[in-house]
């Protein structure tokens, strides 16, 4: 059994401009122990769709889906205060931007011990030599001293530190990990990843880890799902999909990689996500795509095999002459 | 902190010097001295009048009064009543407590209505609680004091007969001043039912004296609420699996009330502003009353001392305010220690 199951997930949010679809339809599996990045570039629905998860969204949003389920309950059907008990506890997740999200009125050491002992029960002080070993493991210098510190005091990579610290007391089964180094230093940005991924191993916990950085989910992931507007375009093996991408969007990405950049410079995806008024009435990513017919900007894109395209890329040669057939009957 | 300190008590020499020249100024600007409103409707020669004055040293130039008036403040001596004939500052020490008390009871009143309407209408923000909250709060920010007292003591006092009109204690109990604080007194004496008695006192006074802060204080909690619980850190909170209780209560209101302690201590500033009127009203023996009833007696030194006192006093309550906020937001705090 998988650890989570989401199916077609959607959020809504209600704007004084009307209604704004954030997340359309997205589903996902993860195992337990496995890692499972979520790629799409700013405004892709990365962010939203996880925190619908942890019911962490504002009340302006309307969550719907077929299913969730997570450890073998229902996530979707439960009410506040037993979902009160999972979160912090079996899932968790850090955060973007690790010095806006501590109190800036409690030290590190209140903010740790109070999670400890809100799920375990017991005192907040009985658990100071915990929040010390945690410290350490996330690779804090001179711990002991720092459980007095006020998060002002401590620059943004220890801020996560702490944050993962915080996120990791609980031991959850589950760690979501939304772009935990992109408001950080580039040299800060590998070690953070480097602690997330040996502490998902030492603690044998599942990972989501969202970014919108295609190396990073190379070095790290083993499966990928890649989301453009809110919609889940691609979902694959990482292997697989670095060797022959299928959706248009996908391979995009991958040829913005540095490294396969052609003549010194990058092959940035040209144009911008849609925005709530400019949504084109087919294919999402028909105005930007280097693929679409006619087709594309008239209907939506089908799902087949995990993908949203109509004439995804790499299918063996007779399977694409089928699709082609199909479409243009 | 030492430093911040220090800045803050330098900072208190102009205004006290500003203090004592309002002061001086101000009850010399109003028509009509001493000797005219002691003597009365009988009235006196002019011969007479010209001679008291100069007893009293009226007759010198302003200037030299003036100085006079630093000079004896600054041995301590802040002249004697003309009217009672005792030292300024024995008056006014024996009347504070009454007053101090009265703020007191009308800022913890404020705030322990205050700052929960204000939560709640921020977690209720944009429903009819939020509406009803704001409207009765706008309601009681533009009540004006007096007409507001005397309703209250028309609804209450006459009609329904469950609180006295004046006054701190009834005339039935004997309670010797121990600390000037009746509730205190109250307590220290052997006098059944005392307490109740003077608590029953308090009620309509600290009611009336409190609404204004009372509605300052639930909008800005409101609108500060607000804005912290759409911080980061409140959704870090959240993702903990906090009781909606312990997320509010805990993490967004400490951060909030780092704007509200700021807005309490002006609060506090103004607030005896208020305690001349209500004291009036319900006859309340306290500085606010005892400085008009000066005023009308063109009693200069009690004016000039009484001013001087009221804000020395204020100017105190700014201080622990600042002390306060320092401490209730470490980045001030360490800051200011690091400096
Ligand atoms: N509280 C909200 N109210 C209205 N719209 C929102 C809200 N939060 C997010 N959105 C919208 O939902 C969409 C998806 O946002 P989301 O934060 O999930 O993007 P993301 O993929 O995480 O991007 P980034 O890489 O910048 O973090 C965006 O268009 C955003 O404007
Ligand atoms: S459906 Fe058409 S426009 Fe959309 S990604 Fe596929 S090929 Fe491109
Ligand atoms: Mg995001």
């Amino acid at each position: 059994m998988a650890l989570l199951e989401i199916v077609n997930l959607t959020v809504d949010f209600a704007t004084a401009t009307g209604s704004l679809r954030a997340v359309d339809g997205i589903n996902l599996t993860i195992d337990e122990g496995e890692i499972v990045a979520i790629v799409g570039e700013s405004g892709s629905g990365k962010s939203v769709g996880m925190l619908a998860l942890m019911g962490l969204l504002p009340w302006t949003s309307t969550v719907t889906a077929d299913r969730i389920s997570f450890n073998g309950q229902d996530l979707l059907n439960m009410t506040d205060k037993q979902r009160r008990k999972i979160i912090g506890k079996d899932i968790s997740m850090i955060f973007q931007e690790p010095m806006t999200s501590l109190n800036p009125c409690f030290t590190v050491g209140y903010q740790i011990t109070e999670v400890l002992s809100h799920h375990f029960g017991g005192k907040r002080k009985s658990y100071n030599k915990k929040a010390i070993e945690l410290l350490n493991q996330v690779g804090i210098p001179a711990a002991e001293s720092r459980l007095n510190s006020f998060p002002h005091q401590l620059s943004g990579g220890m801020c996560q530190r702490v944050m993962i610290a915080m996120m990791i007391a609980c031991k959850p089964k589950l760690l979501i990990a939304d772009e935990p180094t992109t408001a950080l230093d580039v040299t800060i940005q590998a070690q953070i990843l480097e602690l997330l991924i040996e502490l998902q191993q030492s603690h044998g916990m599942a990972l989501v880890l969202i970014t919108h950085d295609m190396a990073v989910v190379a070095e790290t992931a083993e499966r990928v799902i890649v989301l453009y507007a809110g919609q889940q375009v691609e979902q694959r093996k990482v292997k697989e999909l670095f060797e022959n991408p299928k959706h248009p969007y996908s391979e995009a990405l991958l040829n913005a990689l540095p490294e396969r950049a052609q003549d010194k410079h990058l092959n940035a995806i040209p144009g911008v996500v849609p925005g709530q008024m400019d949504r084109p009435r087919g294919c999402l990513f028909s105005p930007r795509c280097n693929y679409a017919q006619d087709l594309c900007s008239q209907e939506k894109a089908p799902l087949k095999d995990g993908i949203l395209c109509h004439f995804p890329l790499n299918l063996s040669k007779s399977k694409k002459q089928k699709a082609i057939n199909l479409e243009t009957g | 902190m030492f430093r911040f300190l220090i800045n803050r008590l330098m900072l208190m020499v102009p205004v006290f010097f500003g203090v004592t020249l309002v002061a001086f100024g101000f009850i010399r600007v109003l028509p009509g001295d001493p000797v005219e409103v002691l003597a009365g409707e009988r009235g006196v020669s002019p011969e007479r009048h010209a001679e008291l004055l100069a007893q009293l040293g009226f007759d010198k130039p302003l200037w030299q009064q003036y100085f006079n008036y630093i000079g004896d403040i600054f041995q301590g001596d802040l002249g004697t009543s003309l009217i009672t004939n005792r030292p300024v500052v024995e008056e006014f020490f024996e009347l504070f407590p009454a007053t101090a008390e009265l703020g007191l009871c009308a800022i913890l009143f404020a705030l322990i209505i205050g700052i929960p309407a204000g939560i709640i209408a921020a977690i209720k923000r944009g429903t009819w609680v939020d509406q009803g909250i704001m409207s009765i709060s706008l309601t009681g920010y533009s009540m004006p004091i007096f007409w507001w007292g005397l309703l209250l003591i028309i609804l209450f006092s006459n009609t329904l007969n469950l609180t006295p009109v004046s006054g701190r204690l009834s005339f039935l109990f004997d309670v010797p001043p121990v600390t000037g604080f009746m509730l205190i007194d109250t307590l220290l004496s052997d006098e059944k039912g005392s307490f109740l008695n003077a608590l029953h006192h308090l009620i309509l006074p600290s009611i009336v004296l409190g609404t204004i802060p009372l509605a300052v204080i639930a909008r800005q909690t409101r609108s500060a609420m607000l804005e912290v619980l759409s911080e980061d850190y409140v959704r870090t909170a959240r993702a903990k699996g906090l009781s909606t209780f312990r997320v509010v209560a805990i993490h967004a209101l400490r951060n909030a009330m780092i704007t509200v302690v700021t807005v309490i201590g002006l609060q506090i500033s103004l607030l005896l502003a208020g305690a001349i009127l209500t004291e009036t009203i319900f006859g309340w023996p306290g500085i606010g009353k005892w400085i008009i009833f000066s005023v009308f007696s063109r009693d200069y030194f009690a004016v000039q001392g009484g001013l001087l006192l009221i804000a020395t006093s204020i100017m105190i309550v700014n201080l622990i305010v600042d002390l306060l906020y320092g401490f209730i937001n470490p980045r001030i705090l360490h800051q200011k220690s690091k400096s």
